[in-house]
This record gives C-alpha cells, structure tokens and sequence, in this order.
C-alpha cells in the first residue's frame, strides 16, 4: 500500500485537487449566487484589489492629466479653430433640430406617449477587467457607498456599454454588451424592428430574434428597446455591419457597439431614469389639427393663389371644411390639414376663403379664430368645422389629453385661453369657410 | 564507421540541467498576485492584453522551475482560483483553477524530463502547454457546465504563438527570483 501511494503520490495529488474543484464547480452550479449577490471570498478578494487598482489608474490619470494639460499644448489654437467653426454648424443644426423635437414632444403629449429620461448620472472610472477573454466583465471605481446598484445602466456619450451586475462598497462591476451572457432589448433606429442584442465568447455582438422575412441593410443605427427595463429607450447601441440568414427563421444580424468596449476609461452610471409626460407647454399652442395632421397623409402644398389673394377655384378643391358643405368625402370636412405658415385667412362672412395653403384634406385656413361649427352641421364630421389658425396666431393652449380627445370629438369645445387673439365668435362665421367644391380630397 | 544507438534512458537532459530551483516565500506570494494584477487592469489601457495570460505563464515558470509535481498542481490551483475571483459572476470558482492544475502538473513533470531552461524549449513547451490550456478550460466550460464556447483554432493558435513569445522575456525576467 504504502508503495502504491508512494509510487503514484503526484497523480493521486492532482486527482484530489481536480475532484475538489470539480465538486466546487458543482456546488456552484446547483446553488448559484441570487441575483445581486456576491460571495464572500470575491468580495473579499475584489476589496482587496480594488484600492491597489484605484491608487494605480488615478496616478497613471494624473501623469497624463498633467502631461497633457502643462505640457502637451501644441496645437491647441488650431484645435480650438477647428472646434469654433464646428460648434457654429452644430448651432445651425441644432436650431433645425430643436424644432423638430417641439412638434414630437407636442405629438408625444397629444397622444399621452410617456418618456423615459436619464435623470441623474454618475461618472466612473474602469479601473479593471477581469483579465481573461471568456469572461468580459470590467470594473468601475464607484460602488454602493456612492449610490450604485445592481442593475443600473452603464453607458458613454457614444452609446451604452453595459450594466452593473455586483456592487461593492468601493467598486462595481459592470457586465458590457459584447459578453456572452449579456442581453440587451435593442431595435433598428429605421425600421423599427425589435430584438435582443446579445455578447458571444469571442466578444462579437449579434442582434437576434428578427425574422429572416425582414429587410435589414448593413449601416443601419441599433437603439436601445426599452424592453429590457434597464436602458432608456432610443440610446445609441450599434450599427449594422452584416446580415445572414440564421437557424430558426431569424436572421443573424451582427452589429458593431457604438461605444469602443475595449477602450474605455470613464463611462456613466444611469442612477435615475424618470418616467414623464413630455412638457409641451412652452412649445407653443396646441391645436386639434396638429395631431390630425400627425395621423393624416401629407399632401402637396403648392397652390396657385390669383392676384387678389384668393386661392382659384380649382386650386382649393382640397380642404372642403366646411360646417354647411354636403356630400364632401368623410375626411374631408375633419380639420386636419398640417400645420403651415401660409396666409391663410378667413373671410368675413359671405366672403370666399383665401388658402394658399389648402391642398390638405380638411384644410383649416384662416388666422381669424375659433370658428364655431352650426349644431345643424350636415354631412360632415363635427371636427370640420375647427377651422384653428394655421399659422400661430390664435394660440390656444389646452391639455394634451384634453386636446387629443377634443379634436376626436367635437372642436368647438376647445377652451381659448387667450381672449386676446380669439375673435368674437360671429355667427356667421361657420360660413365662411371654403364653399365646398364636391372634388374628393387629395391624399 | 558505425555509429552506436544509445538506448534512452529515461532523461533528455544532463544531471545539470534538472537542478531544482527554489524561490523565495515573497517570489511565491508577490509575483502570481502582481500576474493577476496586472492581467486585470492592464486590459484597460493595452487593447490587445487579454491576448497574453500573465498567470499561465507564471504557473508555467514556477512548475518548471521546482520540478515538483505537487507543488506545480498547488502552484497551479491557487493562481487559477485567484484568476476566477475577478472572472465576474456568471464565471464559477474553479475554471481556471482546474486547467491550471492540470498545467502546473505537465509542467512539473515535463521538466523533470527536458531541458527547460533554452528558449527554444521554453517556446515550444509554452505553445504547447497553452493550447492543453485552452482545451481543458473548454472541455470544463463545455463538458461540465454546457456554456456555449466555440472553438476557434485559428484563435487559440495565434494566442498561443504570442504567448510563447511573451513568455521568452517573462521567464528570462522570472530567472531573477531563482535560488538553488
């Protein structure tokens, strides 16, 4: 016996020590850490590590802090040049794009659409990784006494990088989207189409669950669903790079991270994501035609307008809205043209309308105000007869939710808050609308 | 002229070059706790780092070098244990540990045998030993816990080459700590 244990000491010693392991393994998979759990020898270990990371990435940060802010100076004056002329075509852009974003906070609040915003967010350092390819996981300096939590969401300016998946006093960790046991609810910014975006071994990141029957080009951007509960929706993930037809009638859509996940140094922890209504009070009056306009085909806008400033006969055969007209198509007497900064107005009663801008189906031309429909209105829709101001003149603020269901109701229950521009409802006024011409709208 | 055939008997090396070294209790502790170290944050700034498995090579130059195949197992455990405490939390305690073991015992049993002392040598045996490396973490991580990795040939071929390459100036460094 003795020889025996002797001669074959070393295999039975590697055989022990693989049988504890593999014991160890066992334990672990049967009983794995709950969610948000550490166990106690990691945190340890990572509590032990962590300063010696810290004191290490922070002085590395403060030679290259200093190197480049005393010493590293050259080229400075043209960079600032560069970045002058490149912040005066952003404003340009951004004028453009401000206004954009009023008419969809303005849609968004007439159909009760709830936002989610980044609220509040820390900065953190990448202090480390976990040192091996399999595993992809990368550790923040910032941890629970700084208010960190499980589950938050990681993210760059460029795009998002991941989320906290353990927390320690003084560290995170912080599981990336490119690792293989990361998902992450992602769409196509253009066609809208859902997926999961999920991490493989060798840190390639594929969107998948998307029917092989879709159209998805290379180059399209990949946002951020929502449907994870973690990212705010709309965020930058990715792009495109290649589509293949994958098993199981899904494509195989492999898509590049917006965010360079094996570059980063300081990234932003989501700590507060808010739920809200958009304001849409401060964007300007609301008007029932607005959100009909939304829902509604555009049509062209050009309309031949004669010497004295009234629209040819011919030419506003479009926006039938009348209060009085019959046999006009059944959209047609709904106000729901787009909003246009035409001069449209309204003429005094018996006049004809002039509409530059009246080719929409419902047309709502007129700067004159509130036109209050005839309770004996025929043939049309009741919302015929909302003729609003198309060019911001009668601004007439109202509820988003109020608004909404007004303009599916009946107009004239709108609630004019500014006396001011509202003209005297005249009684004759729901004739002066364009006289119906019997030609279907064109859509 | 004849040439006679010498019938191998059990060594490729001289007497000299199986000599056993031994290391300092502050080299045994110091140096595999700075491998894992700086294999964890150097990623952060050298993108291509997770390439080069510090604490492999550490086990390698460790089990070698004493020619103790206990001690190469042992070695070979705690380092790999170490290694999976900063694997993150889907990753369990053991995967490296295991492969690990497996490697510090070839290596300690291989250089009772050969010379491990030459560059060539310690090229080949690194190249090697990495690719016994990366097929025992993927038999553990696929065999016993069915985690979907794949095997890339090509990958673990070029890892391993730079490895071994690495892993010439590592134990020419590592040299340093030896004691007979």
């Amino acid at each position: 016996m003795d020889t025996f244990l002797g001669r074959y000491k070393n295999l039975i010693v590697l055989a022990a020590i693989l049988f504890a392991q593999i014991v160890a393994l066992a334990v672990q998979v049967r009983r794995p850490a709950q969610e948000g759990e550490t166990r106690l020898i990691r945190l340890w270990a990572i509590s032990t590590v962590t300063p010696i990371e810290k004191a290490v990435v922070h002085s590395q940060e403060w030679v290259q802090d200093t190197w480049t802010t005393y010493a590293y100076l050259r080229g400075v004056r043209r960079e600032n040049r560069e970045l002058r002329a490149e912040l005066g075509r952003m404003k340009i852009d951004d004028a453009r794009i401000s206004e954009d974003a009023r008419m969809a906070r303005r849609v968004q609040a007439l159909l009760a659409f709830k936002e989610q915003y980044v609220d509040s967010t820390i900065a953190a350092q990448v202090i480390g990784t976990s040192g091996s390819e399999q595993s992809r996981v990368l550790y923040l300096d910032k941890g629970s006494n700084d208010g960190i939590t499980p589950d938050m969401a990681v993210i760059t300016p460029t795009g998002i990088v991941g989320k906290i998946v353990q927390v320690f006093p003084d560290s995170s960790q912080v599981l990336p989207i490119n690792d293989q046991f990361s998902g992450v609810g992602a769409a196509l910014k253009d066609s809208r189409l859902q997926g999961i975006l999920k991490g493989a071994a060798n840190g390639a990141t594929t969107l998948q669950y998307i029917m092989s029957d879709e159209k998805v080009v290379p180059g399209e951007e990949v946002i951020t669903s929502g449907g994870d509960r973690i990212f705010p929706k709309g965020l930058p993930v990715g792009r495109v790079v290649s589509v293949e037809p994958g098993k199981d009638l899904f494509l195989n859509i492999r898509v590049v991270p917006s965010s360079r996940l094996d570059q980063l140094e300081e990234v932003l922890v989501v700590t507060k994501i808010t739920e809200k209504m958009p304001d849409a009070k401060d964007l300007g009056p609301l008007r029932a035609s607005d959100i009909l306009a939304e829902r509604l085909p555009t049509v062209p806008s050009k309309t031949e307008v004669d010497a004295a400033g009234n629209a040819k006969p011919g030419a506003a055969t479009a926006g039938s809205a009348t209060g009085t007209g019959t046999g006009a198509h059944p959209t047609a007497g709904t106000a729901a043209s787009k909003p246009v900064n035409g001069a449209a107005t309204i003429n005094k009663p018996g006049g004809a309308a002039t509409a530059p801008h009246t080719a929409a189906p419902g047309s709502t031309p007129g700067t004159g105000g509130v036109v209050k429909p005839k309770p004996t209105t025929t043939g049309t829709h009741p919302a015929a007869t909302t003729a609003r101001p198309s060019n911001s003149a009668a601004p007439v603020t109202t509820a988003p939710s109020q608004v909404g269901s007004q303009a599916n109701r009946s107009a004239p229950t709108t609630t004019p808050k500014h006396p001011k521009t509202e003209s005297a409802p005249n009684p004759n006024s729901d004739q002066s609308t364009i006289p119906p011409t019997g030609a279907p709208p064109q859509l | 002229m004849s040439s006679r055939v010498m019938p191998f008997r059990g060594s490729l090396t001289s007497r000299e070059q199986v000599s056993v070294y031994e290391f300092s209790w502050a080299a045994i502790i110091f140096v595999p706790l700075i491998a894992v170290l700086i294999q964890i944050f150097i990623p952060v700034r050298v993108r291509f780092l997770p390439i080069i498995d510090l604490p492999f090579l550490v086990t390698i130059f460790f089990a070698t070098a004493r020619r103790n195949p206990i001690s190469g197992c042992i070695t070979g455990c705690l380092i790999g244990l170490t290694q999976d405490l900063f694997a993150g939390p889907s990753h369990p305690l053991g995967m490296y540990g295991i492969a690990l073991t497996v490697i510090g015992y070839l290596a300690s049993s291989l250089g009772l045998k050969i010379d491990v002392e030459n560059p060539g040598s310690r090229f080949l045996l690194t190249y090697a030993f990495f690719v016994i490396h990366q097929g025992v973490y993927y038999g553990v991580a696929h065999g016993l816990l069915r985690e979907g990795l794949q095997w890339s040939w090509s990958h673990v071929a070029i890892s391993a080459l730079a490895n071994a390459v690495i892993g010439i100036f590592v134990f020419k460094f590592l040299d340093r700590f030896k004691q007979r």
